[in-house]
C-alpha cells in the first residue's frame, strides 16, 4: 500500500503555527501537489511525513505505516528530495549517485531502468562536481538520487523553485513517467501554473489547507464572474478598476487584469460604461475561466 | 535618456563564453525584463553591469559610467536586490533601513524621513521594531526592494525578486516596481515567472550567452505566434544547446 | 559494512578536495612544532651577561670564563659599579649580572650575587638555575676549596633528571600532540557533521536506512586515521629535528593517542549536536576545547602555580591526562603499568562521552 494518510496534523514552532489541522488522503499511484507560497507549511508537512520531525498532534501514515512507530520501515521505502539542493557539492555526479545507492543498500545497476531516462541527461557530466551543475541539472541529479532505491513513495519539496520554465516543464514530464511506473508522488511548488500537472492538489497558505481537490474541480468552484480586462496602460487600468464599486478583486495576470465582480454587480456593461466615463478608451473585456492562481487568491481573501 | 548602454559585451572564462557579444539599451524609467534559462549567462551579464565583474571585451555604460573604469561610481548610482542577498535578519526593520541609508550616504534626517515614508507605503508601520527574520518572505522582499532604492538610484537590478512569494504579495511587489519606474528609476529585472515578463516594457531572452529576442512582450508574442510569454520563452530557450 | 566503507570514502573525498582543510590538517602540526621548537622557547642560549668583579683574582676570572664558555651565556661587557649594571639592564643589553665580592678567593665564606631581569619570570628562573649550576660545578671553586684546606664548603649540586639540558621541547612536544589531536578530531568532526546539517544532506541521510551509528563512525574514522599520521610526523620531527628522545614504547604511545583521539572525536560529536552552523561549531571547539588544552594542561603554564580551583578544573580536561602519560612514556620511558591511571581515566572519559553523544545524536531534525 503506497498511500499517504494525514489526519488532523498540527505543528507549532513557539508562537508560529506551521501547520493547522491538516487532513489529506493520497491514493496509491497519485501525483499529488501541495501548492502554496513560501511559509505555507509545505516543508514542515514533508518533514513530518518523512519522519524527520514529530507533529504536535494528529496522526499520519505513509505506506500504511505510522510515521512515529514505523520510522525505520518508512525510511527504507520513501525517496525524499529536500527543498535545498542536498547533494554533496564537492563530489562528482557519479560519486553522489554511487554514494546514495550504497546508503540505500543497493547499486546503480540494480535500479538503472528506473532512473535511465533522467540519468542519460546528466550522464555527459558525470565527472563534473555537483556544485558546478546548473539548476536544472542539479534537480535531475537529486531526483536520480532520491529514486535510486526504487521507493514506493517519492516526496519532492519544491523541486522546481528557482529553475527556469523550460527545465520546469522537463521536470514535470519526468514526474509523469515516474507516475506511470506506479510510484506515488507528493510534490510541492510555489508556482501556481504547475498545479494543472497534478492529479490532486491542496492549496496551502499560512499552515492551512484552503482546499483539496482536482485542479479542474477547484477551477470550476470559483464562485464569481471573472473577466480579463486589457488596455494600453495596464497599471492605470488596474487602479481604475479597483475604484469601481462592483469590484470584488482585481489582479494583474500577465498582459491582462483579472476582474472578479461582487454578487449583484455582475452586469459587465456597467463596467464598460464606468471605464468609458473614466476616460479609458482602448479597453477590451472578455469573460474567462479562473486559473488556479485566481482560486488561490480568492480563497485566501475569503479566509481573511 | 539611455541609462544602460551595452555594446558587444562579452565575458569569457577560459574556453567558455558565458556572455557572447550582447548589445542593448535601456531607457530611463523603463522596466526591462532580462530572461533566460538557468546558465544562459544572465547572472554573469548582470554582475558586469553592476561593476562586480570586469568584461572580457565590449562596451557598457551604466548610469553614464563605464563598467571597466568607473565601477565605484556605478555602485553609488545603482540599487541591487536578489532573492539571496536580502536584509540582515537579526536586525530590526528600522535598523536595516538606517544601516542601508547610512551605507548610501543619506543624512540622519533623510533616513528618519525615509523610514517613515517607506513604512507607510509598505503598510508596515506596526512592524518597525520587528526582526526582519520573523517577517513573511513577501514582506521581506518588498522591504528589501524599498531599501535597495532608498538612495533613489538611476537603475535598480532585481535578481529573481519574487521567487516563492505568494501571489498577492507578488503583485504588490510589482506595484512597487511600477511606482519606482514612474518616478524615473530604471528597473532591470530577472524572473522565472512568465506572467511577470508581461509586466515589463521590454523583454530580452538570452539563450547560450546571446540575446535571441528583445522587444515588447506584445511584439514578441506576435512574432512567435504565441498566446503568452511562456510560449515565447519555451520556443526560444528550447533551442539551447549548452548546459552549464 | 559496504555502506560504512562507502561513507568513509566519501569523507576522504571531502577532505582531499578541500585544499585548505588539507593544508591545515597536514601543515599545522609541522608549523606548531617548528614554532614551539625554535621561536617560542623558554630555553636559554647565548644570553648576554655582565660581571662586576670586585675581586679580580684567579678564581673569579675562571668562573667568568666558564660562564662565557658555556652555550648559555655570552659576556656582554664587564661593569665597574652597580650603577653601570643598572644602566645595562635598563638598556636591555643584559639579562643577568654576576657580582663577586672583594677578596673572593680568600674570603672565608665567599658569596656570589646574581641579579636577573625577571620581567619574564620563567626565563629568570631558568637563568638563575643555569648560572648556579655552572658556578657551583666550576672546578675553580672546588680546587680553591681543597687547596686552601678550609672547612669544606657545602655547595648544593643539582642534577636535572630526565631533561638534563632543560629543553623546552620535552615539555611542548607532548603538549602539541595533545593540541593537534584535539583540533583535528574534535573540530573537524564537529564541523563535518554540522556542514551536512547546513547543506541539507543530513536530511537525506536521516531519511535513509543508514544507521546513525554508521554516520557517526564514518565521520570520525578518517580523522582518527589522519591524526595518527600527524602523531607520526610530530614524533619524527621532534626526534630528528628537535632531538627529543623517545624513551618508551612507540606502540604504547600510539595506543594512548588512539584512546585520546576517540575522546576528542566524541567531544566533536557532542559539539555537533549543539551547534547549528559551521561557524558556531568552530567557535565552540575553539573556546571550549583549544583554550583549556593550552591553558590548563600544563603545556604552557605550570599547573602548580595555578589557583586550587583551576587545578581541580584541569582534572576534567582529557588533554591533561594525555600529556602527562605521553611525557611518562616518551621522556621517562615508563611502561603501561606506570600510566595505568591515565589510561583508565581516558578510557572512562571516552566511554562516557560516546554514550552521551550517541544519546544526543538526533535521528530526527529537532
Amino acid at each position: 500500500m503506497n498511500n499517504v494518510s494525514i489526519q488532523h496534523i498540527n505543528k507549532q514552532y513557539g508562537e508560529v503555527i506551521a501547520l493547522k489541522d491538516i487532513t489529506i488522503e493520497i491514493k496509491p499511484g497519485e501525483l499529488f501537489g501541495l501548492i502554496g507560497p513560501d511559509g505555507a507549511g509545505k516543508t514542515t508537512l514533508f518533514r513530518i511525513l518523512t519522519t524527520l520531525i514529530l507533529a504536535d498532534s494528529g496522526t499520519a501514515t505513509v505506506c500504511g505505516l505510522d510515521v512515529v512507530q514505523g520510522m525505520k520501515e518508512i525510511r527504507k521505502r520513501v525517496g525524499y528530495m529536500p527543498g535545498r539542493f542536498s547533494m554533496y557539492q564537492d563530489l562528482t555526479v557519479e560519486e553522489n549517485l554511487n554514494f546514495f545507492a550504497t546508503v540505500f543498500n543497493t547499486t546503480v545497476e540494480e535500479n538503472y531502468d528506473l532512473i535511465k531516462d533522467i540519468y542519460v541527461q546528466i550522464e555527459p557530466f558525470k565527472k563534473r562536481r555537483a556544485g558546478k551543475l546548473s539548476g536544472g541539472m542539479k534537480q535531475k541529479l537529486a531526483l536520480c538520487c532520491a529514486l535510486i532505491h526504487k521507493p514506493d513513495i517519492l516526496f519532492l519539496d519544491e523541486p522546481t523553485t528557482g529553475v527556469d520554465p523550460v527545465s520546469r516543464v522537463e521536470f514535470w514530464d519526468m514526474l509523469d513517467k515516474l507516475k506511470a511506473q506506479g510510484i506515488t508522488i507528493m510534490v510541492s511548488t510555489p508556482y501556481m501554473d504547475e498545479a494543472s500537472r497534478c492529479d490532486w492538489i491542496a492549496l496551502m497558505k499560512d499552515g492551512q489547507c484552503l482546499t483539496i481537490n482536482t485542479p479542474d474541480q477547484i477551477r470550476k468552484s470559483f464562485d464569481k464572474k471573472l473577466y480579463a480586462v486589457r488596455s494600453e496602460n495596464m497599471y492605470q487600468l488596474l487602479q481604475g478598476l479597483r475604484q469601481y464599486p462592483g469590484t470584488y478583486s482585481c489582479y494583474t495576470f500577465g498582459d491582462s487584469n483579472h476582474l472578479a465582480l461582487k454578487k449583484g454587480w455582475e452586469d459587465i456593461s456597467k463596467v464598460k460604461d464606468y471605464l468609458k466615463e473614466k476616460g479609458y478608451t482602448d479597453v477590451t473585456i472578455e469573460p474567462i475561466e479562473a486559473t488556479i492562481e485566481d482560486c488561490f487568491m480568492n480563497l485566501g481573501k475569503e479566509d481573511q | 535618456m539611455k541609462v544602460i548602454e551595452v555594446e558587444k559585451l562579452t565575458k569569457q572564462f577560459g574556453d567558455f563564453i558565458a556572455v557572447d557579444h550582447i548589445s542593448f539599451d535601456v531607457d530611463q524609467g523603463e522596466i526591462f525584463g532580462f530572461l533566460g534559462a538557468n546558465g544562459a549567462g544572465k547572472t554573469t551579464a548582470m554582475r558586469m553591469l553592476c561593476g562586480l565583474s570586469i568584461p572580457t571585451s565590449g562596451k557598457a555604460r551604466v548610469a553614464g559610467y563605464d563598467v571597466y573604469k568607473q565601477t565605484e561610481q556605478i555602485k553609488k548610482n545603482i540599487g541591487y536586490m536578489s532573492q539571496k542577498f536580502s536584509l540582515y535578519g537579526d536586525l530590526k526593520v528600522w535598523e536595516n533601513i538606517r544601516l542601508f541609508g547610512g551605507i548610501y550616504g543619506l543624512t540622519d534626517k533623510e533616513i528618519a524621513a525615509k523610514t517613515d515614508e517607506l513604512l507607510h507605503i509598505l503598510d508596515m508601520e506596526n512592524e518597525r521594531n520587528t526582526m526582519v527574520d520573523s517577517l513573511p518572505l513577501g514582506w521581506k522582499q518588498k522591504l528589501s526592494f524599498s531599501v535597495a532604492i532608498i538612495h533613489e538610484p538611476k537603475v535598480v537590478f532585481l535578481d529573481e525578486p519574487t521567487g516563492g512569494v505568494d501571489p498577492v504579495t507578488r503583485r504588490q511587489f510589482w506595484e512597487l516596481i511600477y511606482q519606482a519606474a514612474q518616478r524615473g528609476i530604471t528597473i532591470f529585472v530577472t524572473t522565472h515567472y512568465m506572467d511577470e515578463a508581461e509586466y515589463c516594457n521590454r523583454v530580452s531572452i538570452m539563450v547560450d550567452g546571446k540575446i535571441e529576442a528583445l522587444d515588447k512582450p506584445s511584439v514578441l508574442k506576435a512574432d512567435y505566434h504565441a498566446e503568452n510569454m511562456n510560449q515565447v520563452f519555451q520556443a526560444l530557450a528550447r533551442k539551447a544547446t549548452r548546459e552549464e | 559494512m559496504k555502506q560504512f566503507l562507502s561513507f568513509v570514502r566519501k569523507e576522504f573525498y571531502h577532505i582531499f578536495r578541500d585544499v585548505r582543510t588539507m593544508m591545515i590538517l597536514l601543515v599545522m602540526p609541522v608549523i606548531l612544532i617548528i614554532l614551539f621548537g625554535f621561536a617560542i622557547t623558554t630555553e636559554v642560549t647565548s644570553v648576554p651577561f655582565t660581571v662586576f668583579d670586585q675581586s679580580r683574582d684567579d678564581v673569579t676570572e675562571k668562573i667568568t670564563e666558564q660562564l662565557n664558555a658555556s652555550e648559555y651565556f655570552d659576556l656582554y661587557d664587564t661593569a665597574g659599579s652597580y650603577e653601570e649594571i643598572r644602566l645595562l639592564f635598563r638598556k636591555e643589553k643584559i639579562k643577568i649580572a654576576i657580582i663577586y665580592p672583594p677578596q673572593f678567593a680568600s674570603a672565608y665564606e665567599p658569596v656570589i650575587q646574581i641579579l636577573v631581569d625577571a620581567t619574564d619570570p620563567n626565563q629568570a628562573t631558568s637563568l638563575t638555575q643555569y648560572a648556579t649550576t655552572i658556578i657551583s660545578s666550576s672546578p675553580a671553586i672546588r680546587v680553591e676549596a681543597t687547596s686552601l684546606s678550609r672547612n669544606p664548603v657545602l655547595l648544593p649540586v643539582t642534577y636535572l633528571l630526565y631533561n638534563p639540558l632543560m629543553k623546552g621541547a620535552y615539555n611542548f612536544v607532548p603538549g602539541v600532540m595533545g593540541l593537534i589531536l584535539m583540533l583535528i578530531c574534535a573540530l573537524m568532526t564537529s564541523v563535518g557533521i554540522v556542514r551536512e546539517k547546513e547543506t541539507g544532506t543530513m536530511e537525506v541521510l536521516l531519511v535513509s536506512p543508514l544507521k546513525p551509528i554508521y554516520i557517526i563512525l564514518a565521520k570520525g574514522a578518517p580523522y582518527l586515521l589522519l591524526s595518527m599520521v600527524n602523531i607520526a610526523s610530530i614524533l619524527l620531527l621532534s626526534y630528528y629535528v628537535l632531538d627529543v628522545p623517545i624513551e618508551g614504547s612507540v606502540t604504547l604511545l600510539f595506543m594512548l593517542s588512539i584512546i585520546y583521539s576517540i575522546v576528542s572525536l566524541s567531544l566533536g560529536l557532542l559539539i555537533s549536536t549543539v551547534a547549528d552552523s559551521q561557524q558556531s561549531a568552530m567557535l565552540i571547539s575553539g573556546m571550549a576545547l583549544m583554550l583549556p588544552v593550552m591553558l590548563l594542561s600544563d603545556m604552557l603554564f605550570p599547573m602548580e602555580s595555578m589557583p586550587y580551583i583551576l587545578q581541580l578544573l584541569s582534572n576534567i580536561i582529557p588533554a591533561k591526562w594525555y600529556i602527562m602519560a605521553v611525557k611518562d612514556v616518551m621522556i621517562k620511558g615508563l611502561g603501561t603499568v606506570a600510566i595505568m591511571k591515565e589510561l583508565i581515566i581516558l578510557t572512562v572519559m571516552a566511554i562516557v562521552l560516546i554514550a552521551i553523544s550517541l544519546k544526543r545524536f538526533k535521528i530526527r531534525l529537532e
